[in-house]
């Protein structure tokens, strides 16, 4: 991975000079690291390898080209994926399977249902969904059969969630890099965080983690 | 007095910014009583660390800091 440099500009042909290259970009771990942030993201938004494969490159390619304007990584980092998100959206678009659109328009209803299947209409927990003191089964969090746990978990978190979910917590945006990027205000950001978080926690719950504590509370 | 809804809606927006004074007092009075706010605040603390092993790993698979999943796990005292 820390060869993906000269990779890209020999496939690409289109990065300066070394020496005025972004430092941040010089730093190959920050880019090994960086590439593969991108890919997971990419690949879940595609759902597609290849076509992840590709988005991925083209993004820091393009990013190549500027890197000279980037003396921090973490603008870089911000900027890269704004490419990123571009690409995605077009080839998405170009499947015809657009989520663009609609992606940031809230479904209402379907939170709301989740919300009831959660909550009772005191706002309490319904006893069966109360959260348990999270201990799991036997090799705890460190087994593949965890990360596929994790994985199916986040493929199936709705197209907004997921999204805004990763640019957070895997990429680890701020939030108001967020907020511009996607438009969103901070209010909007912390209610899709919240929903993301209520239904991955849910998931891992309900597919991982056996309740440690007695739900009647009298163990 | 706030209920369950509230209070996990402020602990994951404790991950984002500084509650006020106001919001810090009611939660804390929440969680007194409320064993399942308890442990989702934890959660919310437990699902960063995994996300950013997650992230972090070659396969998706593989984290390299292995994370403890348990988070800290607190004295648990009676359900509310």
């Amino acid at each position: 991975m820390t060869d993906s440099t000269p990779d890209i500009r020999s496939s690409a042909g289109i990065l300066p000079e070394p020496e005025q290259a972004g430092t941040a970009l010089q730093d190959a771990r920050f880019l090994a690291e960086l590439r593969q942030q991108m890919l997971k993201f990419a690949r879940l938004q595609l759902r597609d390898e290849h076509l992840a494969e590709d988005a991925v490159q083209e993004a820091l390619a393009g990013a190549l080209k500027n890197a000279d304007s980037f003396r921090r990584q973490s603008a870089l980092r911000t900027w890269v994926f704004s490419i990123l998100k571009f690409k995605i959206t077009d080839i998405l678009r170009y499947r015809q399977k657009v989520i663009a659109t609609s992606e940031l328009g809230d479904d209402a209803q379907r939170e709301e249902a989740f919300s009831e299947a959660l909550f009772n209409h005191a706002g309490h927990w319904h006893k069966a969904e109360r959260p348990s003191s999270w201990a799991g089964p036997q090799g705890g969090v460190h087994s593949d059969h965890f990360w596929r746990v994790f994985d199916a978990c986040l493929n199936g978190l709705p197209e907004k969630q997921a999204r805004v979910f990763m640019m957070r917590e895997f990429i680890e945006l701020e939030s108001d890099e967020i907020c511009d990027q996607l438009s969103l205000s901070t209010s909007n950001l912390h209610v899709i965080l919240y929903r993301a978080r209520l239904r991955l926690r849910e998931c891992l719950e309900n597919g991982w983690f056996e309740p440690a504590d007695n739900p009647g509370g009298s163990s | 007095m706030m209920n369950c809804k509230q209070a996990t809606r402020l602990l994951s927006e404790r991950m984002e910014r500084e509650l006020s004074p106001r919001e810090k007092f009611g939660l804390r009075v929440h969680l007194m009583m409320c064993r399942g706010c308890r442990n989702f605040g934890r959660q919310m603390g437990t699902l960063r660390d995994l996300a950013k092993a997650y992230a972090k790993s070659d396969t998706g698979h593989q984290p390299p800091d292995p994370v403890d999943g348990s988070a800290s796990r607190g004295g648990e005292n009676e359900d509310r």
